[in-house]
């Protein structure tokens, strides 16, 4: 089966400073990924190279043995670590201006989802709290039927309580036939739900494994893991 | 019985155990039908490919039942039931002897400490 992600010698330099230095990876269908590592080991560069905001240096990143561009992005569902939705418009807006853009988008599936929040509609984005307006992009990422779902940070900015919402979010709404790939360092809240884990340090790849494999061989947990490769 | 996931140990033996207490304990009697494994995984808030192969370890065991059409149930077997009842509470008093013969208990002691304590527990 071709993988959905595949890296090849992928490399980008800004500058001087290697943000990804090297790294050959391939990911299957139907597995939920952690790429961990510390801050500025060059996570969000790989995914926004995945969604050609950034290009390679040398090297080759494929979607689903495509080069990523518009083809890749009709499969690719991406939350990116900072919002860039209009403040002005309302919640409902957003959805109708998701629906037009993307052909798999779902709206049902987001207004299901914005009920259990307790999130009205036809509230503007600008009276929302932050953690309220994050729940809303990951909602609306998350009501793609997407076959590749990126997800940069998505539980940095939300309390404990929003935080189990949301990985909830993810695992009902995934399917076997994609990929969710989530990048993290709060690891102790999503090692439950993750099948594997790619811990990154300065560009390159130091460990790729199961969580249960981890658990199994080392004793400890992915978190306890994480601490220790990347003692300071 | 709610989900409680040690964060030392491999996920999916941890879920083979607790769902085996609940079978054991009759939250899901023999006979009935477990909820899909998406809900499963959902309620114990752990990825669903890792509580399938949970469940297909069960099934192996022939603790849970697949059928083609209709999701899975737990077996109506209730002698393999009661066979892994004993199983585990051979296990559990095992455990329980070895740490009590640790701090130095003799077997007999052990057993008349038993006895005084169900006692008090009436």
């Amino acid at each position: 089966m071709r993988p959905i992600l595949e890296c090849i010698n992928l490399k980008k330099n800004f500058g001087s400073n290697h943000a990804v230095a090297g790294i050959n990876l391939k990911v299957e269908s139907g597995r939920i990924v952690g790429l961990l590592g510390p801050n500025g080991s060059g996570k969000t560069t790989i995914i926004k190279l995945a969604n050609s905001l950034l290009t390679p240096t040398s090297g080759e990143i494929l979607i689903d043995g495509k080069k990523p561009g518009v083809e890749t992005k009709k499969i690719v569902s991406y939350l990116p670590e900072k919002t860039y939705l209009n403040n002005w418009m309302s919640i409902q807006q957003i959805i109708e201006f998701f629906s037009d853009f993307y052909s798999d988008f779902n709206s049902e599936k987001a207004y299901d989802m914005l009920k259990r929040l307790n999130l009205d509609p036809k509230e503007k984005l600008k009276n929302l709290s932050k953690g309220n307006k994050e729940k809303v992009q990951l909602i609306l990422v998350m009501s793609r039927e997407a076959k590749l779902y990126l997800l940069d940070e998505p539980i940095g900015g939300v309390d404990p309580a929003a935080r189990d919402y949301i990985l909830e979010t993810i695992i009902s709404n995934y399917n076997e036939n994609s990929t969710v790939i989530i990048s993290t360092h709060l690891i102790s809240d999503i090692e439950k739900i993750l099948d594997d884990v790619i811990f990154i340090k300065d560009g390159q790849i130091v460990l790729t494994s199961t969580v249960d494999n981890i658990r199994d061989e080392k004793g400890k947990s992915v978190d306890a893991l994480f601490r220790e490769v990347f003692k300071c | 019985m709610p989900w409680d996931l040690k964060s030392d140990r491999p996920i999916y033996t941890q879920l083979i155990e607790q769902i085996e207490l609940k079978i054991l304990s009759g939250e899901y009697p023999p006979g009935a039908r477990l909820p899909s494994v998406r809900d499963m995984a959902q309620e114990a808030s752990v990825n669903p490919n890792t509580m399938q192969r949970a469940l297909s370890k069960l099934e192996e065991k022939g603790l849970v039942v697949t059928h083609r059409t209709s999701g899975r149930t737990i077996t109506e077997d209730t002698d393999m039931i009661k066979q892994v009842k004993y199983e585990l509470a051979e296990r559990q008093i095992a455990e329980f002897i070895e740490k009590m013969q640790f701090m130095g208990f003799e077997k007999r002691e052990i057993l008349t400490l038993i006895a005084k304590i169900l006692e008090e527990m009436k």
